[in-house]
């Protein structure tokens, strides 16, 4: 067993002392909370009636059988409203933060996936909600960041760093430092200090485990491999936790290679990075020698982030879940694929889960089932994927 | 293990004043001007030196001392650097007690040993690092104590009177950290009401000295807190200072 908020040797609560109370009540309220049926029994029901849920699994078929292997399966985040896996953790900790007594809502966000789904929710529940975003997201990201002023959220451009996520996110402990006694910090992903990690995972472990009994119901049986992209890490972390015990499913997380491991323009934190220390939790870090948070890439902003969720690193480390790489050039085409042979244009962070699935499809029998979250959907990556094709002289 | 930061709280009160702390982020405007300016602080009254090390996420720090770390890396200044200029400021100044100010991935980074050893090399006094709570400590305390260097516990004010204890205890030649509010550093024109009322229950509770911080520019600020405080810290307005003319010379202190 573990100690509280540790995974192995990662995860922790390494803030600022201001954050140490914060952060005590709300691991408190969170453990009440999740033993409440009335409270469960709200978010399930906003699950249901308002983001949509259960989202159904896709058996790809024409792609399939265009690779001539394995059979590749989709868990459908993208037909979520909002049209990301976001969502299921911006509702239970909006309601949290509703039980808690707390009267505004702040969020860090790199594409603006878990800002626009942070704003829905304050919005749905009529809380004031702030922004953080680095100053460059909000110039590639445009169209989200209207749908969140849209909802009626405040979006902050921050400048300062390297005007990205991280950026984003060390604004965001600032204002809770000074704000805390009235603010919730809305975290987007399974990273960040104790309880966040749990919390996040909890919130989105609804992915696995609908689709642990979706595929019982349709296959009668369990996927082969739970496959699933890793920027922080949440809907990987959602995917997995419904099948962590199924010793017999081997999970897969696929992160942004970028231009490549070797190129350093990647956001590979578990693959190319060094443990370290950043925004409160112990975890594999893409960072200079002596210690400074090195700027990611990758072609899929919602990847794009230094550290990872501190289980996954654990998950690593006991060798239950595999970390691969996906680049730039292999997402776009796997997003291609699915486009062409499905009729379906996923988000640029799930493409390069689908890659990996079609990377493996082809040298397994027809019987082994890829189960792979497409976790977003992409209209909010029209604009880049066409500028990235324009400029390699790709057809679009 | 050294007791000069004891002994600066005690050669302050036997004069009947606080212990003037004073942070100092190491690298700006650059390295040499910053390593200079320790010698004005120290020629004005400061009795403590918190050595800042710039880090690439600041996320405790106000809108001054950001940009002075964003600064001093343009300069490529590294914890290395921030040792080795320490050094070099202990042989001029024997009595000023050292401490390295930094964010914990920078030491993590170079490995809690490796960094233990330099620091002693350089004769560091303590260590303040500011994401490290009471919870996380213990894997940096126990490499620091063989090499005689102690721990700056920070105590914000909604840290609850039993964890402020818990936070002194096992310390020795060390002093508690009080930040005045809930924040980042950087000056206040008012500390709050409740500030002196809060600094006497801590003082009651522990054994070692405390000194407040965070939000403190001046001279009438600082003798407030020093009616209730062993001693004060003075960061963001001696950076801002040092930044604007190049160097701190005559008082220190509007």
């Amino acid at each position: 067993m573990q100690p509280k908020g540790h995974f192995g040797v990662y995860g922790g609560q390494y803030v600022a002392e201001t954050l140490m109370g914060p952060l005590q009540e709300l691991a408190a309220a969170y453990d009440e909370a999740k033993k409440d049926p009335e409270f469960q029994r709200e978010f399930q029901e906003i699950l249901h009636d308002y983001v949509g849920r259960e989202s159904p699994i896709t058996v790809c078929k024409r792609l399939s059988a265009h690779l001539g292997g394995a059979t590749i399966v989709l868990k459908r985040e993208d037909l979520n409203h909002t049209g990301a896996h976001k969502v299921n953790n911006t509702i239970g900790q909006a309601l949290l933060a509703k039980r808690m007594g707390k009267k505004r809502l702040i969020a860090e966000t790199g594409a603006g996936m878990h800002g626009v789904a942070t704003a829905t929710v304050a919005a749905l529940l009529g809380m004031p909600c702030e922004v953080y975003m680095g100053a460059i997201d909000v110039k590639r990201q445009s169209p989200n960041v209207e749908r969140m002023q849209m909802l009626g959220a405040k979006v902050h451009a921050i400048e300062e760093g390297s005007a990205t996520l991280k950026d984003a996110m060390n604004e965001a402990l600032r204002d809770w430092v000074t704000n805390c006694d009235d603010t919730f910090y809305v975290i987007g992903t399974v990273a960040g200090p104790y309880p966040y990690p749990d919390m996040v995972r909890d919130f989105q472990r609804v992915i696995g485990d609908e689709a642990r009994r979706q595929c019982l119901a349709k296959f009668g049986r369990l996927p082969d491999q739970a496959i699933a992209c890793v920027g922080g890490g949440s809907n990987a972390m959602g995917l997995f936790a419904g099948f962590l015990d199924d010793k017999e499913v081997k999970l897969v997380g696929v992160e942004a290679g970028g231009k490549g491991i070797p190129s350093g323009e990647h956001a590979a934190s578990i693959n190319g990075g060094r443990l370290g220390v950043l925004h409160g939790a112990k975890t594999m870090l893409l960072q200079t020698d002596v210690g400074n948070i090195i700027d990611t890439y990758s072609v899929s902003a919602g990847l794009d982030y230094p550290g990872v969720g501190p289980e996954h690193c654990y998950l690593h480390d006991i060798g239950r879940a595999e970390y691969s790489v996906i680049c730039d050039d292999e997402a776009i085409a796997a997003f291609d694929d699915l486009c062409r042979f499905e009729g379906i244009i996923p988000a640029m962070e799930s493409s390069h889960a689908l890659a990996e699935a079609i990377k493996r499809a082809p040298t397994l029998p027809k019987e082994t089932i890829l189960l792979v979250n497409l976790s977003g959907r992409g209209d909010k990556d029209m604009e880049n994927i066409m500028a990235y094709k324009k400029a390699r002289g790709l057809k679009g | 293990m050294s007791d000069r930061i004891t002994k600066c709280f005690a050669k302050a009160k036997a004069e009947g004043r606080g212990a003037f702390v004073s942070y100092l982020t190491m690298g700006y405007p650059t390295l040499r001007q910053s390593e200079d300016a320790v010698d004005d602080l120290v020629a004005g009254g400061v009795d403590i030196v918190e050595l800042g090390v710039p880090f690439s996420d600041p996320f405790a720090d106000g809108a001054v001392i950001r940009s002075a770390a964003y600064k001093a890396l343009e300069n490529g200044v590294t914890l290395d650097d921030v040792l080795a200029a320490a050094k070099r400021i202990r042989a001029k100044h024997p009595e000023t007690a050292l401490v390295v100010f930094t964010y914990y991935n920078l030491i993590f980074s170079k490995g809690l040993e490796a960094f233990a050893k330099a620091a002693a090399d350089s004769d560091i006094d303590a260590v303040l690092s500011v994401d490290l709570p009471l919870e996380e400590r213990d894997e940096l305390l126990d490499v620091l104590k063989p090499y005689g260097i102690t721990y700056i516990p920070l105590i914000a004010p909604n840290t609850p009177i039993e964890r402020v204890v818990q936070s002194a205890e096992g310390l020795d030649n060390s002093f508690l950290y009080i930040i005045t509010v809930k924040g980042i550093t950087g000056a206040r024109a008012e500390l709050p009401s409740d500030l002196t009322a809060r600094l006497d229950a801590i003082r009651a509770a522990v054994k070692i000295p405390i000194a407040a911080g965070f939000g403190i520019s001046t001279k009438a600020q600082a003798e407030v807190v020093s009616r209730h405080a062993d001693g004060f810290v003075v960061g963001s307005a001696l950076v801002k200072r040092l930044g604007a003319e190049g160097k701190i010379e005559g008082e220190l202190l509007p």
